[in-house]
């Protein structure tokens, strides 16, 4: 089914991963807009841009927006798209599922950023520490827009979750071992369980914070007797697994484009994807490091500070096994390759300032301060953005049939490296000295004028090498060469079938013999199986049921913000979406 | 065996086997819950998609009510208005609904088996009891809230009002979830069309169902029972 109808009703994993990439894509740039805005606001000391008001919704919606609306989708573009391809399927487990996971993450980001709209835009933080974000000191919508948006969001990875943990479990083809599992697959795996995991300790932490602001309860507030640090433990216990969350899918992009353009296969693939277990296992057990100056005590201290530096090992465990399968290589300087490098080059320096970070003496003076600023858009632009970049690049052909303009692509990458740079390396200095996060600015006097200044002019060398990027997208749909099946001499069995894959994706299901299966394919002159499907093929039927499930949601949050009939409207909806979907295909 | 109709013409037409060539189930979305025609043919791990979902939909539950429960605990002690547990608590009323709801575990497992054997009036008979049992549990706790807001315990009186019915409510809920679930399946077996072939979806139902109890042991002896 094609136009506006088929792309609603679809529960092709692959439109799904399109559907997920364009909406991160766009919220990619309403996050760096906010951005702009708030460097713009900072180059000059008492600058009068923005209020401090708005300065304070931009910060907490480039926060949240980049995370939740950018970065994850983004990261879920590449889970749909690719894994049923590189495990041998033809969809997920639970292709309406699937889209049931989109449309809630599309409503939840719209009722986000619908609070632009009615001028009350979230302004406590993205990690909206208690009780700032009371009914005391955060009166209007803007917290009931986040925690509902947020609510929402969490709702829309947990679905995602169960349903890609169960789609690598049981839907591999014959052959295709754990071990054999491509290393995105892999950490796409260890993704989900950290989803599953994390959520339901910030579903609650809202949930409490919900029964506060609507219902009068007492879960942050002192005078009752309750904890603000609570808050904090639920968040950072989701927040910390969050961070791999984010990176943890990066790792296995750049796992999977090393070994293709260094031509030879991943050093210690076993031990990477170790490393990534024990990434994801230790991630649970450091979340206080995000505390350290709430006066924990030596012993708590002590220990999170211990958990966090071990967690570098297996970090690092994996950056030696990404040197070592270059090294030696017969190196291909394509353009994937570029933000797979920019990636380990960039993931280290901020790897680095994290140490630094988990010896609580040191984190105890930078805490708050633009040092951690720069740390964590080191990990998150150096690591996960360039992680993106790279696999947009890497499967770009493979998704849309287009090759992508090399020159054009170099060019995005030496500015993006380059804006990068210049916009976060000043943020160490201006940290070090001294200057405090969420501040809408700052006298002449403390000698922030110039790295501020300098790191201005970085996010618009930053902002052109990203919108060359898109740019070169875009163009190659309309004029870019035609893309094979295989442009890359790739590995994996997505480079197996057509560019753009089939709907069905494979005419007949590989038997998996081999780690790289399809370069072990043509080593030994193997026959890539059947062009076309030997017997007709079973598809998922289309399906609107997601979207109207998901819009029942929306109606419902909406209507928490406004009048409570509309919950009870939108309550019915979902309702009648589930039955309606539930009795689908039954007789 | 019926197939959905495919309506869009741009994915393959079918024929009988393979949506997935060894990989999966002969139907559309086979993994969907309703969707239960197929015995849980030849996925990698042999375990059926919809049960292993339920595993992992599970083990995230777990964390879930973990964080409730954490709360609760930490904050036992700290309330500094109204009435305290020992005050209030009803062990002996909430043993029975603890027993009643323990039973309806019993029910299910009977309702499970009776789908698998194609015993029929089992099928009613189980699957009725079951959420009948879960009814009268929510009846008891609809009773509790009650009498406990009478006496002076409400949500916003206090911490341990808060995380009690934070708790407690969320379970509740869970368990209405469950009989509004069981319920559909009883009307399915009631027009005869749950055949042993559904088991599986009768079975993830169970799997929950067993689940969301587990949880109330966890709650019974935590927050009454040990003080």
């Amino acid at each position: 089914m094609s136009g506006v109808r088929g792309w609603l009703t679809t529960v092709d994993h692959k439109r799904i991963g399109i559907l997920y990439g364009i909406s991160g894509l766009v919220f990619l740039l309403v996050g760096g807009v906010e951005a702009i805005l708030m460097r713009l606001q900072l180059a000059r000391p008492a600058a009068g841009f923005v209020a401090a008001e708005t300065f304070n919704q931009l910060f907490t919606m480039h926060g949240t927006t980049m995370i939740f609306l950018a970065v994850m989708p983004l990261n879920a573009a590449f889970f749909n798209y690719l894994v049923p391809l590189m495990i041998g399927a033809r969809d997920v487990a639970f292709p309406r599922l699937n889209a049931l996971s989109y449309w809630i993450f599309l409503a939840g980001a719209l009722l986000l950023n619908a609070s632009w709209v009615v001028g009350a835009a979230p302004d406590t933080s993205w990690v909206g520490y208690a009780n700032l974000t009371s009914r005391q000191f955060s009166p209007g919508l803007n917290t009931d827009f986040w925690l509902l948006g947020l609510q929402i969001l969490g709702v829309s990875s947990l679905v995602a979750a169960v349903n890609f943990v169960v789609t690598i479990l049981n839907l591999r083809a014959p052959g295709m071992t754990y071990m054999r599992l491509p290393v995105f697959v892999w950490m796409t795996l260890i993704t989900q369980f950290l989803i599953l995991l994390a959520f339901p300790p910030i579903t609650v932490g809202l949930i409490f914070l919900m029964f506060d602001r609507f219902f009068g309860t007492g879960f942050y507030n002192p005078a009752a007797g309750g904890n603000t640090l609570l808050w904090q433990h639920l968040f950072w216990l989701f927040g910390h697994p969050e961070v791999y969350i984010l990176i943890l899918p990066a790792m296995g992009i750049v796992s999977e484009i090393l070994p293709t353009f260094a031509r030879k296969p991943l050093f210690g693939y076993p031990v990477v994807v170790y490393s990534g277990v024990l990434i994801g296992f230790f991630g649970f057990g450091v979340w206080s490091h995000h505390m350290f100056t709430t006066g924990l005590g030596p012993l708590p201290d002590s220990a999170f500070a211990l958990i966090t530096m071990l967690i570098a090992i297996p970090t690092g465990v994996k950056i030696f096994n990404w040197l070592a399968t270059l090294w030696g290589g017969r190196i291909r300087l394509q353009m994937p390759l570029w933000f797979a490098l920019g990636f380990i080059a960039m993931f280290v320096m901020g790897g680095l300032s994290g140490i630094m970070h988990a010896s609580p003496p040191v984190d105890m003076q930078q805490q708050d301060s633009y040092f951690v600023v720069a740390h964590l858009h080191y990990v998150l632009i150096g690591g996960a953005l360039f992680g993106i970049f790279a696999g947009l690049a890497y499967w770009w052909p493979k998704a849309t049939g287009r090759m992508l303009d090399e020159r054009l692509g170099r060019g995005s990458f030496w500015l993006i490296l380059a804006g990068f740079n210049v916009t976060f390396f000043p943020m160490h200095f201006l940290g070090l000295l001294g200057m405090p996060r969420r501040i809408y600015t700052y006298p002449a006097e403390v000698g922030w004028e110039f790295w501020n200044l300098v790191s201005t002019v970085g996010v618009f060398i930053l902002s052109a090498g990203i919108l060359v990027f898109l740019w070169s997208a875009a163009a190659s749909l309309r004029r870019g060469a035609e893309a094979p099946a295989d442009p890359w001499n790739g590995r994996t069995l997505e480079w197996f079938v057509p560019s753009p894959p089939p709907d069905y994706n494979f005419a007949e299901i590989p038997p998996v013999r081999h780690r790289d299966e399809l370069w072990a394919m043509k080593l030994e002159g193997r026959a890539p199986g059947a062009a076309q499907p030997a017997r007709e093929i079973h598809l998922p039927a289309p399906s609107v049921y997601p979207l109207v499930v998901a819009a029942g949601i929306l109606v419902a949050a909406s209507g928490a913000l406004s009048h409570p009939a509309l919950v009870g409207a939108g309550m019915l909806v979902v309702v009648v979406g589930v039955y309606r979907w539930a009795f689908e295909y039954r007789r | 065996m019926t197939y959905a109709p495919l309506k869009d013409s741009a994915h393959v037409r079918a024929a009988a086997h393979a949506f997935g060539a060894g990989t999966r189930p002969a139907q559309p979305p086979s993994g969907d819950v309703g969707r239960g025609a197929e015995p849980p043919s030849e996925t990698t791990t042999g375990l059926d998609n919809r049960k292993m979902a339920m595993w992992v939909f599970i083990g995230s539950e777990c964390m879930f009510f973990g964080s409730l429960l954490a709360t609760y605990l930490v904050y036992r002690g700290r309330s500094v208005a109204g009435p305290t547990p020992g005050e209030i608590l009803n062990i002996p009323l909430t043993s029975v609904s603890t027993f009643v709801l323990l039973m309806s575990s019993l029910l299910m497992v009977l309702a499970l088996s009776a789908v698998q054997r194609g015993d029929a009036l089992g099928t009613r008979l189980w699957l009725f009891g079951t959420p009948f049992f879960g009814l009268i549990f929510l009846g008891f706790q609809a009773y509790e809230f009650t009498d406990f807001v009478h006496n002076g315990l409400t949500l916003q009186v206090s911490l341990f009002g808060a995380s009690f019915f934070a708790l407690t409510g969320f379970h509740g809920a869970h368990v209405t979830v469950g009989v509004i679930w069981l319920l559909t399946l009883w009307v399915l077996a009631l027009r005869d069309r749950l055949p042993p072939a559904d088991a599986p979806v009768v079975e993830v139902a169970g799997l929950y169902w067993h689940f969301v109890d587990i949880v109330w042991i966890v709650i019974f002896s935590l927050v009454y029972l040990i003080q």
